[in-house]
């Protein structure tokens, strides 16, 4: 990679995909309050402008995003906003899925980033290529036969813990011998996968296992579940094992209620932890080649229901890190009423142009077989674009 | 009322792993001195038998009287899958838990959780369209779904669109306007707030029907007009063909096989409308169908399942005073299943998606663990079994031994050579003071096999 200052493994770029589960209402994150609308449609769960972290004189970061705002000042935020995808689904699991497969229209298993690790790894190499942070591997990167490490933490991460010593050793390796997995056929589709998932385990504990010793840090995160995550993450790329995908997820903001103090606490838990967490990297010289992609499954309605709001459709998404160029990427949409689709923001750019000029632009990666389609690319989104050492 | 046919053994191990949470060899033998037809008709009889007396749980353990902490009420809950009499209804509970999902993760008021279960229990082996009717007037239900703000004039639409959704047709057999209307027709369904719990104690939470919150007026839902309330949405749910599909479909994947089979939920359809969505007919007739007896080792075991099978083989925590089931709820959860918490309304994913590395690990650690140690009294009748009346044993009787022991586990040819190369050198066990310890080692790693992950 051009221009890497030092440290570790700078010739591989590296994706944190943070998820917030449940619909973040964009309206109230990225809040357009030069805009009368904004106030007409926000009666009550509404941000005053006052109060709101001014951008330019229209937009503004919510209140509790201090540490993302001065990330944004940086330079190091790149807002998209508009996102989405055709016929919107309400619905927070098929909208999810449709995010983690990159497939709107049928259902399918296979998640987008399972396919950007087996384009990254093909041969697998490390099954730690994938890494993925709190409880159970999101569908996302999910794809039968290639490995994607989950864990909830990784103090005490290992096998057959129970048994001590040498038996401990014998019994690992018959425990290896027992699920590696047969021929693939169809009938035995579901032993080849716990097999294969064992096997995936058994080698990921072992590489996993050295990076806390190898860890010390004067950043201290908080003790909330993202935070505990994203510390994880950044032990483990500092250990230098070869992840190239990490995971993490924020749950909590469906907020059809009570959503003024429920959407401050989850922001201000997000960047709080985002913010330590490139400051862990940046301590450790290790933060050039990372990136971390902030989405959500939907925005939600225009128009509060008095007390929260309701599933809507377009949405927004963060892109952050050293490599990115901040700013305002894709329109804002328009909150005139006579824009809207059926009560929600018309989103004006597909979630797969994004991933594609990650794809593309960062990874150095054809983006088409992974996000099912040709979609077009947001120009100068990275420092340095398609720049990939071997 | 008995016959004098016995169950293959075999048989009774799937059935019991189905519609209860599997059970060891000296069980399974008691059970198949019945016919198979009984063995359905008593796991159905639930009415005529008690449930455990729980309550015992908090007089014996202080920590139980935690009513606030929805462990505590996983705990119970996990008591009643391990020592109910009626484990069948603690199993169809398990179903609609995930299938109707609430949790407390947005209320943090467990008594509502409580009254969930509750609702859950007495209703889930009854009529589906009362348990329904039910849910739909359960608070905690009501809560998490948002229908204390789904007001007249400002319509919520969360829990009209997932009764439709997620509890009853399945997307794609609906409108957005038959939402919209479903909505519509329940608002002012609510619950009223529970008066503080000092100094007078529990207060449960109650339905609440505010008329003047409702939409009075005409609504038009699946093709039905008229002054629709939620009540009637409810009524014309169930009567829908894709309602039929979509609770068979279910039914099919928790009982039979994580593979759908159509002409397999077709019949489980079929047995939803010629009952009038009774459960306990549409159980018995999916118990007695040939693909549900084929289906052996055809799902992946749910983590409940998993923990409840293993302390069931242990048979540890069958007496109220000892404690370590609370300990149960914290396991589930790191394998993917924390109860009376699922990830969303939509469930748990299950199948396959329940083994990632993590949840494996987690697995596997617990079972060999706990069937690790020679010193329960499930462990300690096991060796006493295997070992009764002999001197010696040859190695590949010890490990069939061991499977049948286990509740007639089935291992492919593979890892039977393996563990048969690895774990047992002599050709003939001499049956001495480290024979348990011995029968432990195997046991442990049977447990951490694929083929025990499944059910």
């Amino acid at each position: 990679m051009a221009g890497g200052k030092n440290g570790v493994g700078l010739s591989d770029p590296v994706l944190v995909v943070v998820q917030l589960s449940g619909g973040n209402d964009f309206m109230n994150t990225v809040i357009p309050y030069g805009d009368p609308f904004y106030y007409d449609f926000r009666k009550t769960v509404g941000v005053k402008e006052e109060n709101v972290l001014r951008l330019d004189d229209h937009f503004g970061l919510h209140p509790s995003l201090g540490p993302l705002k001065a990330m944004y000042d940086a330079g190091d935020v790149a807002v998209v906003s508009g996102i989405g995808y055709p016929v919107p689904d309400r619905s927070h699991f098929r909208s999810m899925d449709i995010w983690h497969t990159a497939e709107p229209s049928t259902v399918i298993a296979e998640g987008w980033l399972g396919k950007v690790i087996r384009e990254l790894d093909p041969t697998q190499q490390n099954v730690c290529t994938g890494v993925s942070f709190g409880q159970g591997l999101p569908r996302a990167m999910y794809l039968m036969g290639t490995p994607a490490i989950s864990l909830s933490q990784l103090e005490g991460y290992g096998l057959l813990t129970s048994i001590a010593g040498e038996r401990q050793r014998k019994a690992l390796n018959t425990f290896q011998r027992m699920y590696v997995p047969e021929e693939i056929d169809e009938a035995s589709m579901v032993m080849n996968h716990i097999g294969q998932t064992g096997i995936d385990a058994l080698t990921g504990a072992d590489m996993l296992k050295v990076a806390p010793e190898l860890y010390s840090s004067t950043v201290e995160y908080g003790n909330d579940a993202l935070s505990q995550s994203l510390k994880g993450i950044a032990q483990v790329h500092l250990a230098a094992i070869g992840t190239r995908v990490f995971y993490a997820q924020l749950p909590g903001f469906d907020t059809h209620g009570a959503q003024i103090a429920t959407q401050a606490g989850l922001l201000s838990n997000l960047a709080t932890s985002v913010s330590d967490f490139f400051d862990d990297l940046r301590e450790h010289n290790a933060s050039e080649n990372v990136i971390m992609l902030v989405f959500t499954e939907f925005g939600r309605r225009v128009r509060d229901n008095g007390n929260g709001t309701d599933h809507g459709s377009a949405g927004g998404a963060f892109l952050i890190g050293d490599r990115v160029k901040g700013g305002f990427y894709a329109e804002y949409p328009s909150l005139d009423p006579a824009n809207h689709l059926s009560g929600d923001l018309q989103f004006n750019n597909d979630f797969r142009s994004l991933y594609s000029t990650i794809l593309d632009g960062y990874f150095g990666i054809a983006p088409e077989p992974i996000v099912n389609g040709k979609f077009e690319q947001f120009s100068g989104m990275f420092e340095s674009v398609g720049v990939q050492s071997q | 009322m008995t016959t004098s046919t016995r169950t293959d053994i075999r048989l009774v191990a799937h059935l019991m792993r189905r519609a209860a949470f599997g059970a060891p060899a000296w069980r399974l033998e008691q059970l198949a001195e019945s016919s198979y037809e009984n063995l359905v008709e008593d796991l159905l009889d639930v009415d005529s038998k008690a449930r455990p007396e729980e309550d015992l749980l908090e007089r014996f353990n202080a920590e139980h009287a935690d009513e606030e902490n929805n462990k505590f009420t996983g705990a119970r809950w996990f008591y009643r899958m391990i020592n109910s009499d009626r484990v069948l209804e603690e199993k169809v509970a398990l179903f609609w838990h995930n299938r109707l999902a609430t949790g407390i993760a947005k209320s943090n008021v467990n008594l509502m959780m409580r009254q969930h279960l509750k609702v859950l229990r007495d209703y889930g082996m009854g009529n589906y369209r009362t348990l329904l009717h039910q849910i739909s007037h359960d608070p905690a239900m009501l809560w998490w779904l948002d229908q204390q703000m789904n007001h007249a004039g400002a319509v919520n639409e969360n829990f009209g669109r997932e009764l439709l959704e997620l509890f009853s047709m399945g997307r794609g057999n609906y409108t957005e306007d038959d939402v919209k209307a479903a909505a519509s027709a329940f608002t002012g369904w609510t619950h009223d707030q529970s008066i503080p719990r000092y100094p007078n104690g529990w207060w449960e939470f109650s339905f609440v029907f505010r008329e003047d919150d409702h939409e009075y007026g005409e609504k038009t839902f699946l093709g039905r007009t008229g002054d629709l309330d939620g009540g009637d949405i409810v009524d014309e749910i169930v009567k829908q063909d894709a309602t039929a599909q979509f609770i068979a479909a279910n039914l099919h994947r928790f009982f039979v096989s994580d593979e759908p089979d159509q002409k397999a939920i077709d019949a489980i359809a079929q047995s939803y409308f010629d009952s009038e969505y009774e459960m306990k007919p549409i159980l018995r007739n999916l118990f007695h169908m040939d693909e549900f007896k084929n289906a052996v080792y055809d799902r992946i075991r749910w983590p409940a399942e998993h923990v409840v099978n293993v302390v069931n083989i242990a048979g540890t925590l069958t007496d109220p005073y000892e404690s370590g089931v609370k300990d149960l709820v914290q396991q589930s959860a790191m394998m993917g299943q924390e109860l009376l918490n699922p990830p969303t309304v939509e469930g748990w994913h299950t199948g396959r998606e329940w083994i990632d590395s993590g949840f494996l690990i987690e697995r596997v650690n617990y079972a060999s663990k706990v069937l690790g140690n020679p010193d329960t009294p499930g462990m300690r009748r096991i060796i006493g079994r295997i070992s009764e009346g002999r001197t010696t044993i040859s190695p590949t009787e010890l490990v069939e031994k061991c499977l049948y022991e286990l509740g007639c586990v089935g291992l492919e040819p593979r890892t039977m050579k393996i563990l048969l190369g690895d774990l047992v050198s002599d050709e003939s066990i001499a049956i001495e003071d480290d024979f348990g310890t011995q029968v432990c080692q195997i046991i442990e790693m049977i447990v951490a096999s694929r083929e025990f992950q499944l059910s």
